[in-house]
């Protein structure tokens, strides 16, 4: 077989467009995903997240843009010529062969002469080498995961492309395999392109974080930007939970912007200003409010007349649900650390948080806040 | 163009192959026109004689009512005691399942001449001698197996946590089976019974082997292909192929039909 | 408690058994009439195959002589047609190969929209009598039929040639008159693979064709092995296409066993071939599938 040209560099998707008939599975997307890093496209099933993973596989050709690895264009290339591998979604092993042999199948089709040595090693960093004449069959699922990780890995890729590989793991197991996929991908320093609709999953092992969304990148950052200061509410929600007060922007104040939530000032950095005019929606995280007794003051921003409709133990935190005098209910999370004061059902609150906390986003922003 | 022909060849050769298949048939009904009295062997002009008198051969109508008198009890009887067994390896456990999977196994992996003599022989032996019992019987025999087969599959691949959820909502066995099972393996039980009529009606070896004077349609094409097999034989397998391609789509149809109405 | 116990004990042993009770009445009657219909006959067909002629010499009357040697006569005299039934039963199955495979193939991964009816035009020759399509093969490839006219046109057949009456169209029917048996089983193969894992196989490096011969070909070997013997089998013992489509010269092991029994009624020369025929099928195919199972394919 020919052997796959020895390719270098970052991943670069250039205005690439999909479509089926009618249907725009990915819109215009231009994307750079620099050399060895672990980057995550994040979104909802059916947002073209898996139709990229499989332009970049070569398994789908895009209708329009180009795709390259560094200075070399691949858009036309064929999956087999392309120095790219992928863990299936449901690690497609093949059924008829022993786990060595599947693990050997890529180096025996490049011809490599002596895969013995490379399979027992990738074996032996997924912590599976007993197994190498078992049949897939006979797998547990998380085994049947790390073998087809092993089975990608061997070959060396420039790139390699992870279709939800956990998807069909139990939760504890899907925890221990995130640790692990990281510690792998560290270990063999390949570029990692993670594809997954688990906020979590994204946020624990990426380093870059893109959240699709019809078709496009809502927005790109690491994980902790994603979650601080999403840009869209689309993103807020997508990661996390959050409070959106509809307001209206009243003017600057040195580095903060002042808004009107309902008759009440707040403030808040103007780097966390995404609205464009003066219509806005400011986001609050839950856990970023403090409760405190109606009538106590309070330092930052402050929402008094309160009244909480309901409380919900979780353990390590307790959720309130706090409705306002305009009639929305808040949601806020207090630590169960004895920082809280004691409330029940019924009494007046009222809320407070740091402005930094605030971002706020367009007052037009056409997604659903939760 | 010769890119188009390497991306499209394996299309073309099913094509091809499927004229290979088809062929034949076309020239069964094709025959059933032709002007010809007794040699319907090349063709001599159109006419629709032989559709308006169909019975008119000696002996042709009759042994197709005799092919009915075998295929439809053979059905029924292959159709309820394979089904039977299909439920009894399908659902529950029990001893001696590799003696009974290695008894419907063997009738269909034995060639028809050797069942066809074994039955004649057994049947002599024990002076019944031969007619249309002896081959109801013999049918019978040989569709239970292919009905176990097909049934088999269906039950299979049903999912039992359906069955489950059905005695889980207050359903004791009896009306699981009826309100639940029945329905969801009711078209593998309809392809089985269509398969072991289509393979009772075309039978001719073991047919032959024990009907004794008596003659199925099969048996007579047989006989009269001798001496030439008149044009109304082709009406009979026309009608008989439309009558089965109807009956495949009224399938297909009511099968889409249950799902999404 | 002792008592509570041991009714909890009883109602989880009544439900299997009762279970048990319930499969048996299922298989009994399909189960018994196989016995009656299928397995007895072959006994007695046993029992018939070591059987000489009454001393009266009236036809068709027999007595139980235990002359085992009647299975060597009968080898004997017809181990030319018994050479032939498996080699044109063979060379039937291999021609039902290169015909099924590509076209469950593209049924399988290349038919879109049409895959229900190309799947209905494979089993359409089921839906028509299978002896007025061996004749209809007959009219076809006859000295007046459109295949000898062509090739004599074209000069490849010499004028006064003919095609039936050949061991060429005695395979070919034998060929036709199976082909769905063995397209049937080879696509539901096909069409249990997991497309991902052909995807898989090109994302490691292999082309279409290494793909084909490492995945998919060995994936459907499981449809190819239940073809081959739905055609090779049934094949083996046929006698129709040999009559219709064959002369004398290519007269299979089924012709003279059907023979034997109504025109000669010899009936223990014709149960002992049955035997034989049997036997060495059976024997063929334990060695086809041992050889499959031990050597994966390719």
């Amino acid at each position: 077989m020919s052997e796959p040209k020895k390719v270098q560099g970052d991943l670069v998707l250039s205005h690439v467009t999909k479509s089926f008939g009618d249907f725009t599975a990915v819109d215009d997307l231009s994307l750079t995903i620099p050399k060895g890093s672990f980057f995550a496209l994040l979104g909802p099933s059916g947002c073209g997240k898996t139709t990229t993973l499989r332009m970049i596989a070569g398994l789908e050709e895009p209708t329009s843009g180009t795709i390259s690895i560094g200075s070399t264009d691949i858009t036309d290339t064929k999956p087999y010529e392309r120095p790219v591998n992928t863990v299936f979604q449901n690690y497609a092993l093949f059924p008829h062969l022993t786990i060595f042999e599947n693990v050997a199948f890529g180096l025996r089709r490049r011809g490599i002469k002596n895969v013995d040595a490379e399979v027992e090693r990738v074996l032996n960093l997924v912590e599976l080498s007993h197994l190498k004449s078992r049949k897939p069959g006979q797998l547990s699922g998380g085994q049947q995961q790390r073998i087809a990780l092993a089975r990608a890995v061997v070959n060396k890729p420039a790139l390699l492309l992870l279709d939800e590989p956990l998807g069909a793991l139990d939760l504890k197991l899907r925890r221990q395999m995130q640790i692990e996929l990281k510690w792998i991908q560290t270990e063999v320093g390949i570029t990692f392109v993670h594809v997954t609709h688990d906020q979590e999953e994204a946020m624990t092992m990426a380093d870059t974080v893109a959240v699709m969304n019809n078709g496009r990148i809502e927005q790109m950052g690491s994980p902790a930007e994603l979650y601080e200061n999403p840009r869209t509410v689309f993103v807020a929600n997508f990661l996390g939970q959050s409070n959106f007060i509809d307001g209206s922007i009243e003017g600057t104040d040195g580095d903060n912007v002042i808004a009107n939530l309902h008759g009440v000032r707040i403030v808040f950095p103007k780097t966390r200003n995404n609205a464009n005019g003066k219509a806005v929606k400011v986001g609050i995280r839950p856990e970023k409010f403090r409760l405190h007794d109606a009538g106590s003051s309070a330092a930052g921003n402050v929402l008094t007349g309160g009244i909480i409709t309901d409380i919900s133990f979780f353990g390590v935190s307790t959720q309130y649900m706090v409705e306002m005098p305009w009639k929305q209910e808040l949601m806020v999370f207090e630590q169960n650390d004895g920082g809280a004061p004691d409330l029940a059902k019924g009494d007046a609150v009222t809320l407070s948080w740091e402005p930094q906390f605030t971002f706020a986003l367009d007052g037009t922003d056409p997604s659903q806040a939760k | 163009m010769t890119h188009w022909l390497s991306k499209n060849l394996i299309r073309i050769y099913a094509v091809l192959a499927i004229f290979f298949i088809l062929l034949p048939i076309f020239y069964t009904v094709a025959f059933s026109f032709n002007d010809a009295q007794k040699r319907n062997i090349s063709w001599q002009g159109f006419t629709l004689t032989a559709w308006l008198n169909p019975c008119e051969p000696i002996g042709i109508c009759e042994a197709l009512g005799n092919s009915f008198k075998v295929g439809i009890p053979a059905t029924i009887l292959a159709t309820v005691m394979g089904t039977m067994i299909a439920f009894a390896l399908g659902r529950y456990n029990f001893r001696g399942r590799g003696t009974t999977n290695l008894l419907i196994f063997l009738p269909m992996a034995t060639p028809e001449v050797v069942l066809g003599a074994s039955l004649l022989s057994m049947f002599i032996n024990i002076k019944v001698g031969s007619g249309l019992l002896p081959v109801i019987i013999a049918h019978t025999m040989f569709c239970v197996s292919f009905v176990v087969v097909t049934v088999k599959a269906r039950v299979a691949s049903l999912d039992p946590k359906l069955e489950e959820a059905a005695r889980d909502l207050y359903a004791s066995e009896w009306e699981t089976f009826r309100r639940v099972t029945l329905p969801l393996v009711a078209p593998g039980i309809a392809a089985a019974a269509l398969l072991s009529f289509a393979l009772s009606f075309d039978d001719f070896i073991i047919t032959n082997f024990n009907s004794g004077v008596v003659d199925t349609f099969p048996e007579y094409v047989w006989t009269a292909a001798l001496r030439g097999v008149p044009p109304q034989a082709n009406v009979i397998g026309t009608l008989m192929f439309i009558i089965a391609l109807a009956f495949v789509f009224a399938g297909q149809v009511l099968s889409k039909r249950r799902l999404t109405k | 408690m002792a008592l509570a116990h041991a009714e909890v004990g009883n109602k989880a042993h009544a439900p299997k058994k009762r279970a048990k009770r319930i499969a048996y009445f299922l298989l009994a009657p399909g189960l018994t009439w196989l016995l009656i219909f299928f397995a007895f006959p072959l006994i007695n067909l046993a029992e018939t195959s070591t059987k000489t002629p009454a001393p009266t010499f009236e036809t068709g009357e027999f007595v139980q002589t235990f002359r085992f040697s009647n299975f060597v006569d009968a080898f004997v005299n017809n181990q030319e047609q018994f050479f032939r039934s498996f080699l044109y039963a063979l060379i039937a199955t291999l021609f039902a190969l290169a015909i099924a495979y590509p076209l469950a193939y593209a049924i399988a991964f290349r038919s879109g929209p049409w895959k229900n009816l190309m799947l209905i035009l494979v089993v359409a020759p089921f839906f028509t009598s299978f002896l007025l399509r061996t004749l209809a093969w007959k009219q076809i490839l006859g000295a007046e039929g459109p295949v000898v006219s062509a090739l004599q046109f074209l000069g490849i057949l010499p004028p006064e040639a003919t095609i039936t009456a050949t061991a060429f169209s005695v395979i070919l029917g034998l060929t036709y008159n199976f082909l769905p048996f063995m397209t049937l089983p080879i696509y539901a193969s096909l069409d249990r693979i997991d497309y991902r894992l052909l995807e898989a196989s090109g994302d490691l490096y292999a082309n279409g064709v290494t793909t084909f011969r490492k995945v998919t070909l060995p994936l459907s070997a499981p449809g190819v092995v239940a073809g081959t013997l739905l055609t090779f089998i049934p094949a083996s013992g046929d006698y129709i296409n040999a009559q219709l489509l064959g002369s004398p010269e290519n007269y299979m092991i089924g012709n003279v066993i059907n023979s034997r029994f109504f025109r000669v009624v010899d009936y223990p020369t014709a149960a002992a071939l049955s035997f034989i025929l049997m036997a060495t099928i059976l024997v063929l195919v334990v060695i086809y599938i041992r050889r499959l199972g031990t050597d994966e394919l390719v």
